[in-house]
C-alpha cells in the first residue's frame, strides 16, 4: 500500500479551521464546524449532499463569508474570513465539479486562462499559453493537442484540463469536488496517480466525495460532516465503505441479497433475439410480474442503447418484443408508454427532470391525461395526485410548487420515479438510478424499488455497479459488447465473481 | 492541415458553398466573374459587414440584439442634425459623432440587460421598438436629402480600368469595413478582453468563477455593436446620399442571418471574423447572381432563405463530416 500519510502527526497543519458557522436564511448550514489538513496530505471530505461540504469549501475560498468569530489559519495566517482573489493568491484551488471549464475554448487557453485575466487590457500573447499548457500537461504525464478546442475531448480528458489548469501558480492546496463521479476504472486510477505525485511534491489534496472506494487507499484522514455538524475526522486506514457510511447517514445498513424466485409469476416482458447493430445483438430475455432484473457491464456495453429500444426510442433491426404476450412494435416512446413501459433516464439532470419547473409539474407530466377535468387540467387532481405519490415515496419537500432543482439528488430521483409510476406501468426500467444520489439516500430507492417489485412491477434495473445490482435484483444479466454474456442468480453466485467478470 | 480543417469547418464549407455558387453563376451569367463585379459586391456588403462583426461580438458574448439596425437609423438621424449645428463637420467629426452615438445607445441594452436582467433578446426587442417607435414619431417619417457635401461625394480611394473595360474601383466604405474588420478581429482574437468575451459566452458561470467582471462584458460588447452601428449608420447614409428612417428596418435579420450562418452561435463562445465575412458575402454573391440572372427580385426573400436553409445544415453536419473523413484518408490512414 502507498505510503499516504507523508504528513506527521505533529506537524503544523496547513489550514485550520474554528468555530466555523453559516446560516443561509434561518438555516443553519455549518454549525460550528472544524477542519484541518496537513501539508501534502491527501484528505478525504465526505458527507451526503447538503450536508455542508460545498458550504465550507466556499468559506475556505472566500465564496461566503463565515459568521464572526470563526478562524481561518492558513499557512502561518491568520483571518476571519477570507477573499477569492487572497485564496486564489495564497494557492489554494478547486476543482468544481462542473469543472468550470471553456468547451469552445482550445486546450491551451483553458489551462492558462489566468493570461487572459486582469483588468487591464493586454495583447494575449498565444505561445506564451501554448508553452505554460504543455508544461502543465506534462507535469501530469499528459500529452493532448493544446490547440484543439477542449470539445473534443472526453469528460477524462477534461477532468485532467482542469487539473492541470489548478496546478498553475503555486497550488498548496486544492481541492477536487466530486472527481471521479464520470470517469471509468483506468481513468480514475490514472487520476489517483496524479494526486499521488502531487502529494509527493507537497501538494495537499482533499477529495470531496461520496464515492470513496477508490479515494481511499490513497488518503491519509477522512473528515465526515453530517448535517452542517462535524462528526469527526478518522484516519484512512482501516476505514471501510461501510463504516464511512454509517457515519454520514448515521443509520447502520445491512447489505442483504434481495433475490427471490419470480418464475411461476405471468411473464411481463418477453424479448427475443433482438438486435440493433453495432449498439446490441441477439438480446433475448424474460422478466417476470413482481421480478427484478439486473443488467450490468461497462460503460458503452449497450444496455442503454437496449433500454431505449424497449421504450421506443431506438429501432431494432430484428427481434421481437412482447408484453405479457402481445407482440408489440413501438413507433415511439408513446406508444411504449401506452402499452405500460416506463423509463427513468440515466441522464436525470438533463433529461429526467425538466429542473426549472415545479415539483408538481414534473411528477404529472407523463401522466397528464390523468389529472384532466372536462379537457382541461385540473390544479385539484393535480395537487391530490402529487401528494399521493410524495406520500407514497417518501419525498421530503417543501411545497408542491417549488422548483424541482431545490430538492437533493435522492429527492429528485424519487420525484423521477413517481412521475413514471403514475402512468401506471407494468414495465420499469431504471438506468442506472442512484447516479448524484447519496449513500443513504440510494438504500432508501432501492426499498422502493423492493417494494414496486412486491406490488407486482416487472423492474430492469441497469447499473454499472455491480453490488447495486447483485444486492437487489432477482437476476442479474452481464453485458459485454453489446450481447448478454452471463446470466447469474445472486443468491447462488458470489459478488467477486461477477465483479471480476464485469471488470476484466 | 487537418486540424485546421476541423476547427474551421465552418469557414471551410462556407467556402466551398461560395465557389460552387460562383462557378454556377459565371457559367450563367455574362459579368459575374470579372474583378469589376468582385469590386462592386464589396461596395454593395460594406455595411452590412461592418453590422456584422459588430454583431458578432455580442454573439460571442453569449447575448443577441434586435436593436442594432435601427440604433443605427436614430445615429443617422441625430448625426446629419448635429452636423449641420455644427455647422457641416467633416469625415473625422461625422465618426466620430455616429461612432459616439452608436455606443451610447449600445449601452442602454447592455445597461437594460445588466442592471435588470432582462434576457437580451427581451431587452433589444423592447429597444428596437422604442428607437424605432421615438424615431419615427420625430422625424413624422420624412426623410433628410439635405445632406454636407464630404457626406454624399463618392470617395474613391482607388481605381484602375481592366483590360475588359470594367472598373475596379475601392471607396470610402470598402476602406472603413476593412479598419472596422481587423479591429474587431484584433479585438477578440487579440486582446485579453477579447478572450474574457469567449470565455464570458462560453461558460457564464465558470467566467464569473475566474473573477471576470460581467458587467463590463455585457457594456464591451454592446458598446462595440453600438459603434459599429453607428459607423455603419453613417456609411449607409454617405452610400445611399440619403437618410431615410425606416432604410435600415429589417436590416437587422439580414445580417443576424449571415453571422449565424458564418458559425457565431446563439448561445455564446463561438464565432470569427472571417466566418461572419464570408457569410455576409454568400447572401451578397446570391443576391447579386439572382440579380444578373434577371431573376425577379421579388424572388430574392425566398431563395435567400432556402440558400441560408441548406448552408446551415451542411455547415452544422455534413461538410464537417465529410472533411473530417476525406481529411483523415488524406493523411493516410
Amino acid at each position: 500500500m502507498h505510503q499516504a500519510t507523508s504528513a506527521t502527526v505533529g506537524e503544523k497543519p496547513l489550514l485550520s479551521l474554528r468555530d466555523i458557522n453559516m446560516t443561509f436564511g434561518g438555516v443553519k448550514a455549518l454549525k460550528n464546524v472544524s477542519f484541518e489538513v496537513r501539508p501534502g496530505e491527501v484528505h478525504c471530505l465526505a458527507g451526503e449532499n447538503g450536508c455542508g461540504k460545498s458550504t465550507l469549501i466556499k468559506v475556505i475560498t472566500g465564496v461566503y463569508r463565515p459568521a464572526d468569530g470563526a478562524v481561518i489559519e492558513y499557512d502561518g495566517e491568520t483571518y476571519s474570513h477570507m477573499s477569492p482573489v487572497t485564496a486564489q493568491d495564497r494557492g489554494i484551488q478547486v476543482i468544481w465539479q462542473d469543472l468550470a471549464l471553456f468547451p469552445e475554448m482550445s486546450v491551451a487557453e483553458n489551462i492558462a486562462f489566468h493570461e487572459v485575466l486582469g483588468r487591464r487590457p493586454r495583447l494575449v500573447d498565444y505561445n506564451r499559453m501554448r508553452r505554460i499548457a504543455i508544461d502543465a500537461l506534462a507535469r501530469l504525464g499528459v500529452t493532448l493537442d493544446v490547440d484543439l478546442p477542449l470539445k473534443e475531448y472526453a469528460i477524462a480528458q477534461r477532468q485532467i484540463v482542469a487539473i492541470a489548469r489548478a496546478l498553475i501558480g503555486e497550488a498548496k492546496l486544492v481541492f477536487m469536488d466530486e472527481p471521479t463521479a464520470s470517469l471509468t476504472q483506468s481513468e480514475t486510477d490514472h487520476l489517483l496517480d496524479i494526486v499521488r505525485n502531487l502529494s509527493d511534491s507537497g501538494v495537499a489534496v482533499v477529495f470531496v466525495s461520496h464515492r470513496l472506494a477508490e479515494v481511499l487507499e490513497i488518503s491519509s484522514r477522512i473528515t465526515v460532516l453530517r448535517d452542517g455538524a462535524l462528526v469527526g475526522v478518522y484516519p484512512a486506514a482501516g476505514m471501510t465503505q461501510s463504516r464511512i457510511t454509517e457515519l454520514m447517514t448515521g443509520k447502520t445498513f445491512d447489505q442483504h441479497v434481495r433475490a427471490r424466485p419470480k418464475d411461476d409469476q405471468p411473464v411481463v416482458l418477453e424479448v427475443r433475439g433482438l438486435t440493433r447493430p453495432g449498439q446490441f445483438e441477439d438480446i433475448s430475455l424474460t422478466v417476470h410480474r413482481g421480478e427484478t432484473v439486473g443488467i450490468t457491464g461497462l460503460l458503452g456495453a449497450g444496455r442503454t442503447e437496449l433500454a431505449l429500444a424497449l421504450f421506443g426510442m431506438l429501432k431494432p433491426a430484428s427481434g421481437s418484443i412482447s408484453i405479457e404476450g402481445k407482440k408489440v412494435r413501438f413507433a415511439s416512446n408513446r406508444d411504449a408508454i401506452k402499452a405500460g413501459v416506463a423509463y427513468l433516464s440515466e441522464d436525470r439532470l438533463s433529461l429526467g427532470l425538466i429542473q426549472p419547473q415545479t415539483i408538481a409539474d414534473n411528477l404529472v407530466i407523463a401522466s397528464l391525461r390523468k389529472i384532466l377535468s372536462g379537457g382541461l387540467l385540473s390544479e385539484d387532481r393535480k395537487r391530490s395526485l402529487v401528494s399521493r405519490w410524495i406520500a407514497d415515496l417518501g419525498v421530503r419537500i417543501g411545497r408542491q410548487a417549488d422548483a424541482i432543482s431545490t430538492l437533493s439528488g435522492g429527492n429528485q430521483q424519487r420525484v423521477a420515479i413517481a412521475k413514471w409510476l403514475a402512468t401506471d406501468p407494468k414495465l420499469l426500467i431504471l438506468d442506472c438510478p442512484t447516479v448524484g444520489v447519496d449513500v443513504g439516500a440510494r438504500a432508501g430507492i432501492f426499498d422502493i424499488v423492493a417494494k414496486l417489485a412486491e406490488s407486482g412491477l416487472a423492474i430492469i434495473l441497469i447499473s454499472d455497479e455491480v453490488p447495486e445490482v447483485y444486492f437487489n435484483a432477482d437476476r442479474v444479466l452481464h453485458m459485454t459488447q453489446g450481447r448478454i454474456v452471463g446470466t447469474y442468480d445472486p443468491r447462488l453466485a458470489r459478488l467477486e465473481d461477477i465483479e471480476a467478470a464485469v471488470y476484466a | 492541415m487537418r486540424s485546421l480543417i476541423r476547427t474551421h469547418a465552418t469557414e471551410f464549407s462556407l467556402l466551398v458553398v461560395i465557389v460552387v455558387i460562383s462557378t454556377v453563376l459565371s457559367f450563367a451569367t455574362a459579368n459575374f466573374f470579372s474583378l469589376g463585379n468582385a469590386f462592386d459586391l464589396l461596395n454593395i456588403s460594406a455595411v452590412n459587414i461592418i453590422f456584422a462583426v459588430g454583431l458578432l461580438v455580442v454573439l460571442i458574448a453569449g447575448g443577441i440584439d434586435i436593436s442594432f439596425a435601427v440604433a443605427a437609423s436614430v445615429v443617422q438621424y441625430c448625426a446629419a442634425i448635429l452636423l449641420g449645428w455644427i455647422g457641416g463637420g467633416g469625415w473625422i467629426s461625422g465618426l466620430l459623432i455616429a461612432g459616439s452615438l452608436g455606443v451610447l445607445l449600445g449601452c442602454v441594452n447592455a445597461f437594460l440587460i445588466h442592471r435588470f436582467r432582462i434576457i437580451s433578446i427581451v431587452a433589444t426587442i423592447s429597444t428596437f421598438n422604442i428607437y424605432f417607435g421615438l424615431l419615427m414619431f420625430f422625424t413624422r417619417g420624412v426623410s433628410i436629402y439635405d445632406l454636407p457635401d464630404w457626406l454624399t461625394d463618392r470617395v474613391i480611394l482607388f481605381e484602375h480600368e481592366m483590360p475588359d473595360g470594367t472598373w475596379i474601383e475601392i471607396t470610402l466604405p470598402v476602406l472603413v469595413m476593412a479598419v472596422c474588420v481587423v479591429a474587431t478581429w484584433l479585438l477578440i482574437t487579440r486582446t485579453t478582453i477579447g478572450r474574457q468575451l469567449y470565455a464570458f459566452g462560453d461558460n457564464p458561470e465558470g467566467a464569473r468563477r475566474f473573477g471576470i467582471n460581467i458587467g463590463a462584458m455585457q457594456f464591451i460588447a454592446f458598446g462595440w455593436l453600438g459603434l459599429m452601428a453607428g459607423i455603419g449608420g453613417l456609411i449607409q447614409a454617405h452610400y445611399a446620399q440619403e437618410v431615410v428612417p425606416n432604410a435600415l428596418y429589417g436590416r437587422e435579420l439580414d445580417v443576424l442571418a449571415a453571422v449565424v450562418l458564418g458559425g457565431a452561435r446563439l448561445g455564446g463562445g463561438k464565432g470569427s471574423v472571417l466566418g461572419c465575412v464570408l457569410g455576409v458575402l454568400m447572401i451578397s454573391i446570391t443576391q447579386n447572381g439572382l440579380n444578373l440572372m434577371g431573376v425577379s427580385p421579388f424572388a430574392f426573400k425566398m431563395i435567400v432563405g432556402a440558400i441560408i436553409l441548406i448552408a446551415i445544415t451542411l455547415s452544422n453536419t455534413r461538410i464537417e463530416r465529410l472533411l473530417a473523413l476525406v481529411g483523415e484518408k488524406g493523411a493516410g490512414r
